[in-house]
């Protein structure tokens, strides 16, 4: 006998994926637009692996197949890992990161629900710290760099690593934006110096900030159709404005501007699609305020200090940690348990 | 204007109510046969006073309250009592409960009716009249109203419910189109009794007829009463939820509107109050919503004990539907069988099929969404208590506020894993309460054996400072006799004759027990078989405790209370 409620009118988990999946594809596409195809050749590869390690995760923990491989989210894990790599990169570098973070990252944890850490910043980490060369090729957005790949060459180049005769790799990619800025602020180049180079747009890199732009865009739509709490973004990215912001405004010609954080590497992605891992942020309105805050700080820490070119990666990863912390420390108080009542 | 307040969550689901308000309440003809329940209010069940066999008339009392909290039951129309015996009931476990069977005779001839005037009648008789009218809480939780007028209470705002928030359930709706006037009466009637001033009545604004009829009786009646809608959300019927959007007050958890100065009550009650004060009826109609996956849904006026079955076939259900709801989607139960009685606290029933309320999809695992926490009235948050439910946890789900949870259901309605989350509520709730008893049970039982402990210890000491003193005369003796002549004295006859002698009366006072037992039959024959079972669980529960400590080395005395039941 069912017992109440006997109606329910969820929007269920994979509409909830699917909608997250959507609101990406404004971003996927600048980022074709911007640097050519070779991403949706790498989302495909980190889909497929993510989706296969899925079902044999599923196989071997001895879970039905169907619920769990029809409820997107490891497609949504394989498309971020897609997304945190370049693009021409060897066809193993998106299916190891995939299958790690499936394998690993989420099923040994116990599945979806269970996983504390983020499976796609989790692969992520895996593939920067074993294969840090592979993971610094980007591609130059089109028209910078001093040659170009048509699909095919890339394709060749993905499955073979082979490069149509008399072409250097160096010459089709460069570093990112921030790790550019970093290695030239060592080299004792200012802020604005570094701004004139040919790589970077208005805003930040040229190309990737429209992309980060487009995934902004998709964050304002999870945001509006409620998907995502506000409180995570909005802590995050005022955080990393403020910090930088205030940086910059004493030391100018060493501190990169609060937009040009807000616009390069993992910012906006990380705020509106990351962070907002509802399985691995906390589940409180102050306990999100406090992660992405923490998420903010450790970001910009690690972007201006660290050993790493962007930091939301591990930001990410070392707030997870902190989550059922924060969840404990900031239980509301309920109906009835107020400190005091207004008459 | 009165400033509206809110309060957190809450759900829109579909209201399905215009179905069943296109017209108006009808009658429902007399049914063949009544079944009327003993227990249909919280508290004690009422007492028969009635032989099998016996004539009544309609109002007549059949049922006298047991106790402080409980209530009066009447015969619904006049007729003869053909049993008094167990039978099926509204209730999900499906186990009987004693009930009254009439057989009406057709005259529906009422008894004495005590009208009287609530001007001259002090709060203490309004009680007593209430209490032997059968009044109760008619929105659904049937506690006694007597009770809630009981001094000393201080009050100074009288909240009256009629927000009816619940889908499809549109009795008060219904009540307050068409008797808004004798509502305002009982309404009157409950203010004079708590010596209030303020009177605020909420109804949701999804009822403007029933808005306009109230503020209509209210304005004619020349009453200063606040007839204010509010907006519709659900579960914004919960009492503690309407007095916050009125007042802005929070009752505090685990405390009653009373203890902030506000008492509640519902719109269908103020009118059984009227009727029972003004007119000398005793409750034994209510009006009630037969809705849902029915041809012809709409509110019956119908007697209580009137089978389901009766007024489902007025409204005709359509071929598919497989189950009854008593209630509402929300919180409503599912019937064990259409055709038990209709009692106090039955406000709808739904014909229901699988097209109507499709059985959820399976279960998947919590995402730690939050939507759950983002719906829940009560502010908690509902996916911790699912994961302690589910992992045993209780002490930590009892810590997080579980037993707050007033099973509104909403976040179940909008959990996007499907996870039946009330159950895992209400099953952690069972299951901390069993352990509750439980633990008592034991303490006890261990009281028990430390006394016996103490006892046996004593008595050994006791025994050995006897041995010792006759050792200590007989030597003495010995000693004397020894002395005086050494004429030899025989030793006491048998040191422990004397214990001996108690053993024998012991065992006799044992056997007559025995036998006194075997004869009259322990106190458990008026019980329902679920006190009966429940009796049985304890019976059980003890004597695996007892196994325990004979176990332990003690060969504790059975527990000789089973009378105390
Ligand atoms: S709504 Fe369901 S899935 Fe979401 S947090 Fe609550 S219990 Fe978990
Ligand atoms: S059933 Fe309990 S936990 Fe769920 S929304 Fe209602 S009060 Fe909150």
């Amino acid at each position: 006998m069912l017992s109440s409620p006997f109606i329910t009118r969820p929007l269920s988990v994979d509409r909830i994926m699917l909608r997250v999946l959507y609101a990406l594809v404004p971003g996927i596409a600048l980022y074709v637009w911007y640097f050519g195809p070779a991403i949706l050749v790498s989302i495909a590869l980190a889909v497929t692996a993510a989706l296969a390690t899925e079902a044999l995760m599923l196989k071997l923990r001895d879970r039905p197949l169907r619920p769990f491989l029809s409820d997107y989210s490891a497609l949504l894990t394989g498309c971020l890992i897609a997304l945190s790599i370049p693009p021409l990169a060897p066809w193993w570098l998106p299916v190891i990161g995939s299958a790690f973070a499936i394998a690993v990252a989420k099923h040994l944890y116990g599945g979806l629900g269970s996983n504390p850490f983020n499976p796609a910043m989790i692969g992520y980490a895996v593939l920067i710290i074993s294969f840090p060369h592979e993971m610094t090729h980007w591609l130059s957005p089109q028209g910078v760099g001093q040659s170009v790949l048509s699909l095919g060459q890339q394709l060749h180049y993905i499955f073979t690593s082979a490069l149509p005769a008399g072409m250097q790799l160096d010459a089709l990619t460069m570093s990112t934006p921030l790790d550019t800025l970093k290695t030239q602020l060592h080299l004792g180049m200012t802020v604005s110096d570094i701004r004139d180079l040919p790589i970077y747009g208005r805003l930040a890199g040229k190309g990737s900030e429209m992309v980060a732009a487009g995934f902004a865009l998709g964050g304002l739509y999870l945001l509006v159709a409620r998907i995502i709490p506000w409180q995570l973004p909005l802590a995050f990215l005022g955080t990393l404005f403020a910090l930088s912001g205030v940086f910059n405004l004493i030391d100018p010609t060493h501190y990169a501007p609060p937009l040009f954080h807000w616009f390069s590497g993992a910012a906006m992605i990380g705020a509106f699609f990351i962070l907002t891992d509802p399985i691995t942020s906390p589940t409180t309105a102050r306990g999100r305020i406090i992660f992405g805050i923490g998420a903010g700080l450790l970001t910009f820490l690690i972007r201006t200090y660290g050993g790493f070119p962007d930091g939301v990666a591990f930001a990410t990863i070392l707030m997870n940690m902190c989550v059922p912390l924060i969840d404990t420390w900031t239980q509301p108080r309920i109906f009835g348990k107020k400190k005091e009542d207004k008459r | 204007m009165i400033r509206l307040h809110r309060f957190h969550g809450g759900i829109h689901p579909p209201t399905h109510k215009a179905e069943s308000t296109r017209t108006p309440i009808m009658s429902a003809p007399l049914p063949a046969q009544l079944t009327i329940p003993f227990r249909q209010h919280a508290g004690e069940a009422a007492k028969p006073v009635v032989q099998v066999g016996e004539r009544v008339l309609k109002g007549q009392l059949i049922g006298e309250p047991v106790g402080a909290i409980s209530s009066s039951i009447h015969a619904p129309t006049s007729g003869t009592i053909t049993a008094i015996d167990l039978q099926q009931i509204a209730h999900p476990s499906a186990l009987p409960d004693l009930c009254a069977t009439l057989v009406p005779d057709g005259l529906d001839e009422w008894g004495v009716r005590q009208t009287l005037s609530y001007r001259q009648l002090s709060s203490d008789e309004l009680q007593k009249h209430l209490r032997r009218s059968g009044i109760v809480g008619l929105g659904g939780a049937v506690f006694p109203s007597d009770m809630k007028l009981r001094h000393p209470i201080v009050v100074d705002t009288l909240v009256i419910n009629g927000a009816e928030c619940e889908p499809y359930i549109t009795c008060d709706d219904m009540l307050m189109r068409e008797r808004a006037e004798a509502i305002v009466r009982g309404i009157e009637i409950l203010r004079h009794a708590l010596g209030t001033d303020a009177v605020l009545i909420g109804i949701e604004d999804n009822k403007p007829q029933a808005i306009s009829a109230m503020q209509r009786a209210v304005d004619d009646s020349s009453h200063p009463f606040k007839v204010i809608a509010v907006p519709t959300v659900y579960p914004g019927g919960s009492a503690k939820h309407l007095i916050k959007v009125l007042t802005g007050v929070e009752v505090p958890s685990g405390k009653l509107p009373t203890d902030v100065g506000v008492q509640c009550y519902n719109v269908a009650t103020a009118y059984a109050v009227h009727r029972a004060v003004e007119h000398g009826e005793t409750l034994v109609s209510r009006v009630v919503t037969v809705t849902g996956n029915v041809e012809q849904p709409r509110n019956y006026e119908a007697l209580i004990g009137t089978p389901f079955s009766d007024l489902v076939a007025l409204s005709i259900p359509k071929a598919d539907t497989n189950r009854y709801i008593m209630g509402g989607p929300m919180m409503g139960v599912e019937l064990p069988a259409v055709n038990v009685p209709l009692v106090k606290a039955s406000n709808c029933v739904i014909a229901a099929s699988d097209a109507l309320f499709p059985p959820p999809p399976a279960a998947m695992p919590c995402i730690r969404c939050t939507r759950c926490a983002q719906v829940c009235p009560v502010e908690l948050q509902p996916q911790d208590l699912y994961w302690f439910a589910q992992s045993h946890n209780f002490g930590k789900a009892q810590e997080y506020d579980l037993f707050d949870c007033i099973e509104c259901g909403a976040c179940a309605y909008v959990c996007p894993s499907s996870i039946p989350l009330v159950q895992y509520y209400r099953y952690a709730k069972s299951e901390i309460r069993a352990r509750d008893h439980e633990k008592r049970a034991a303490d006890l039982a261990r009281e028990r054996h430390e006394f016996r402990q103490f006892r046996i210890e004593r008595e050994k000491q006791e025994k050995a400072e006897r041995l010792a003193q006759k050792e200590r005369a007989a030597a003495a003796a010995k000693a004397a006799a020894e002395a005086a002549a050494a004429i030899p004295t025989p030793l006491e006859p048998n040191a422990d004759a004397e214990d001996t002698q108690q053993m024998r009366i012991d065992a006799a006072l044992a056997r007559a027990k025995e036998q006194a037992a075997t004869a009259h039959p322990r106190n458990t024959e008026a019980l329902t078989p679920e006190q009966r079972a429940e009796i049985e669980a304890i019976e059980v529960r003890r004597a695996h405790i007892h196994s325990l400590a004979a176990d332990a080395g003690a060969d504790d005395e059975p527990p000789k209370n089973s009378q105390g039941n």
